[in-house]
């Protein structure tokens, strides 16, 4: 019985712990609008962040998403603007789903960072079921993908696709389609919507229902898991705060309306971090257990990272709500996160379900 | 990242299945001698005390069995190992890391036996959460001390037979916490009284406890005279969030479905409604969270790591759960929820509304959440202190 981190996956950590300080700070991140600089995204290749999860008969390193986990937490930390959660997600998309020619033609090239991919699955704002996807499938796709994650720098796109019953996902080129980026809450997380006309797709497989509830799980996992970074970067910058503001003769923090919020928000992230681990473990070791485990994670993240949000700033008074201070950078994250893979509504109900109601 | 248990650890689950399969009567099959013979039983097993050294009549178990056995027991809705409660959580720990070696003699047999009860004296009328202020006064009289002063809310106080108590031998300190010393007193020594108080449920299991020149035998006192703050610190850390909280918090939630899949509400099934649906979902990731949080905090103590207060993330957890899983019941089955037992309409033989009414009790003992926030936001993040 061991529920902790490796020595390896320690070292990774602080290796991404380390890229985040020195060569990703908040100051690159906000200069950024919807993408990433390339040297950046060059780094993490040459660091082997993109081939983790890629199996190694594909060039990657064949670990698991447990290995990804401390990634996306360090990235999630710093608000890293690069797509990585994405590009994980096309990963296992294509490794699931598709066939050998497809498998051999891709991953490597997601390993490597010489593609980079954007992801829509669902069409629906709010609606996570095979129904929620409308673009219609076949040998030409024609139709809208309104919300397709970190497309607007993607060379690549994965989309999901339907007929009746039947799901599919489809590569296409960034090139042979109309893109919109949409303006969005977080920066960090920018999205577009496409448009496609005729489109002759690269590759196309299909996706069972099942297919399609993994890799929204993989997905509700992933944001969770950056979550769990953000929040606690919000935690510190907050508890530093309370530490140093001088109010009535007193730092703040000695104040229990201030130092018991942020014990609030230690047991909260304590509390969504435990469970986002062990689902970040299921999604390899115990995949009949990640749905549940999915649903538990990201549904008490989604509320307990808002609250968090909100007080980040609130706990700072008005110099929180400035845009100098980076406090508004993780409540704009909290929001993207809300809705996500799902929000806490969906997940909670769904855990209901799983349970047996 | 590892969920397998070694092959020793998976015997010794098999060993706990097969005993309990055994030795585990339905509640309806249990006769009026099954009480004692389960304490003899797991007493010759060595499960009482599970966690102490050999020597001493423990068991020796190591960290992971500890957790597989009270897994065990919480899954097979087993009775307790013993009827010392605070004897076994943190008075038997307390004698045997601060006693002498007289006193665990004397002492820890008689708390594995379950052949005496412990209770608490701590809390006092003007000292609750800041219980380093005690006023209770030991006085040193050659080979005696001279108790004199009052504890309050001390459960247990009406059947016990010994007390562990929080004195003060100096009131000229420069920090409250010194000058504090610890003794071992027992109920019937002349000058102790003892007036029960009734509490919102109707119990009367906690009282006010009287001191009037009582006298202690300085043999009786646990670790160094005015050092005694350094014993309670100890004990009240021993007083873990277990596994086997986890496994009856799961089985209450379980309980809970089945009321939800049963009750009808304004003419329609109460699993149909969202709401009631999302809240079950809640119930479930925060103890899901208790059980993995658990499990982490686990690993570290498996790996020599020191734990900090991380174990009151669950204990706050515990406490909120608890009132509002009852709480849920008795609103979702409307005016029947609040019959007690005995009531005609009575829910569940009114089971969750005379809950509701126990756990608040509970949740203030150990320390009021307030309290708790207090420690982590001080030990953990460094917070200054109030």
């Amino acid at each position: 019985m061991d529920f902790g981190f490796s020595e390896e996956q320690n070292l990774l950590r602080e290796q991404v712990s380390r890229f985040m300080t020195d060569a990703c700070p908040l100051s690159v991140v906000r200069a950024q609008n919807g993408g990433f600089p390339d040297e950046l995204w060059r780094q993490a290749a040459d660091l082997g962040w993109l081939a983790l999860i890629v199996p190694e008969a594909h060039g990657g390193l064949g670990l698991k998403w447990i290995d990804l986990a401390v990634v996306l937490e360090e990235s999630g930390r710093g608000l890293s603007p690069l797509p990585i959660l994405s590009q994980a997600l096309a990963a296992t998309a294509i490794g699931r789903c598709s066939g050998d020619d497809v498998k051999s033609e891709w991953l490597p090239q997601i390993a490597t960072g010489d593609v980079v991919f954007g992801v829509g699955l669902y069409d629906d704002p709010t609606w996570i079921d095979p129904k929620g996807v409308g673009l219609e499938g076949g040998e030409t796709l024609t139709g809208a993908k309104p919300f397709v994650s970190d497309a607007t720098r993607a060379t690549h796109l994965l989309l999901a696709t339907r007929n009746r019953e039947r799901l599919g996902l489809a590569i296409v080129d960034a090139g042979d389609v109309t893109l919109k980026a949409q303006p969005g809450i977080d920066r960090t997380k920018p999205f577009a919507s496409v448009s496609l006309d005729r489109v002759k797709p690269l590759a196309a497989f299909a996706m069972s229902t099942a297919d399609l509830a993994y890799l929204t799980d993989c997905g509700a996992v992933a944001v969770t898991l950056e979550a769990i970074g953000a929040a606690e970067a919000t935690m510190a910058l907050t508890t530093e705060y309370a530490k140093t503001r001088i109010q009535f003769d007193n730092p703040i923090g000695k104040y229990q309306g201030v130092k018991h919020r942020l014990a609030d928000m230690f047991i909260d992230i304590e509390s969504f971090k435990s469970l986002a681990y062990y689902a970040a473990w299921a999604v390899d070791d115990a995949p009949e257990e990640l749905p549940r485990a999915a649903s538990l994670a990201k549904a008490y993240a989604a509320d307990a990272f808002a609250r968090i949000g909100i007080d980040g700033v609130g706990l700072h008074g008005a110099i929180g709500f400035t845009a100098e201070y980076d406090a508004q950078l993780y409540l704009k994250r909290s929001k993207w996160v809300r809705s996500a893979f799902g929000d806490a509504d969906y997940h909670y109900q769904r855990a209901a379900a799983l349970g047996g109601l | 990242m590892d969920f397998d248990f070694t092959q020793e650890e998976q015997a010794f689950r098999a060993e706990v299945r097969d005993f309990l399969a055994e030795n585990l009567p339905p509640p309806a099959e249990r006769g009026r001698g099954f009480m004692s013979e389960w304490l003899q039983k797991v007493r010759d097993k060595r499960w009482v005390g599970f966690s102490w050294p050999e020597e001493y009549g423990g068991g020796a178990g190591s960290l992971t069995e500890q957790a597989i056995l009270k897994e065990e027991m919480a899954l097979a809705r087993a009775p307790a190992l013993g009827t010392s409660f605070m004897g076994l959580a943190w008075v038997g720990p307390g004698i045997i890391q601060y006693g002498t070696d007289e006193q665990k003699q004397r002492f820890i047999p008689d708390i594995l036996d379950s052949k005496v009860n412990w209770c608490t004296g701590y809390s006092e009328p003007n000292h609750g959460s800041d219980l380093a202020a005690i006023q209770t006064k030991a006085e040193r009289v050659g080979d005696h001390y001279v108790v004199n002063g009052q504890k309050i809310w001390t459960t247990g106080a009406p059947w016990a037979d010994w007390i562990i108590l929080l004195t003060r031998t100096e009131f000229e300190v420069e920090r409250k916490h010194d000058g504090i010393t610890c003794l071992l007193v027992p109920m019937d020594t002349p000058g102790i009284e003892v007036r029960p108080i009734e509490n919102m449920a109707g119990d009367s299991n906690f009282a006010e406890v009287f001191f009037t020149d009582v006298q202690v035998p300085v043999e009786n006192r646990l670790g160094e005279e005015g050092k005694g703050w350094a014993v309670t610190i100890s004990a009240l850390a021993n007083e873990r969030s277990s596994i086997g909280e986890v496994t009856q918090m799961f089985a209450k939630l379980e309980s809970l479905k089945n009321l939800v899949r049963t009750t009808t509400r304004q003419g329609r099934p109460a699993s149909d409604d969202p709401s009631v649906r999302r809240r079950i979902g809640e119930f479930e990731a925060k103890i899901a969270a208790m059980k993995y949080n658990g499990l982490r905090y686990l690993t570290k103590q498996l790996r020599g790591e020191p734990l900090s207060s991380e174990t009151s993330v669950n204990k706050l957890h515990r406490a909120s759960l608890e009132i509002e899983m009852d709480d849920f019941a008795v609103e979702l089955t409307g005016l029947a929820g609040v019959q007690l037992p005995g009531g005609d309409e009575a829910v569940d033989g009114g089971r969750w509304a005379r809950s509701s009414l126990g756990w608040p009790g509970v949740v203030i003992g150990g320390g009021t959440p307030n309290i708790q926030r207090n420690i982590i936001a001080e030990r953990i993040l460094g917070l200054p202190k109030d």
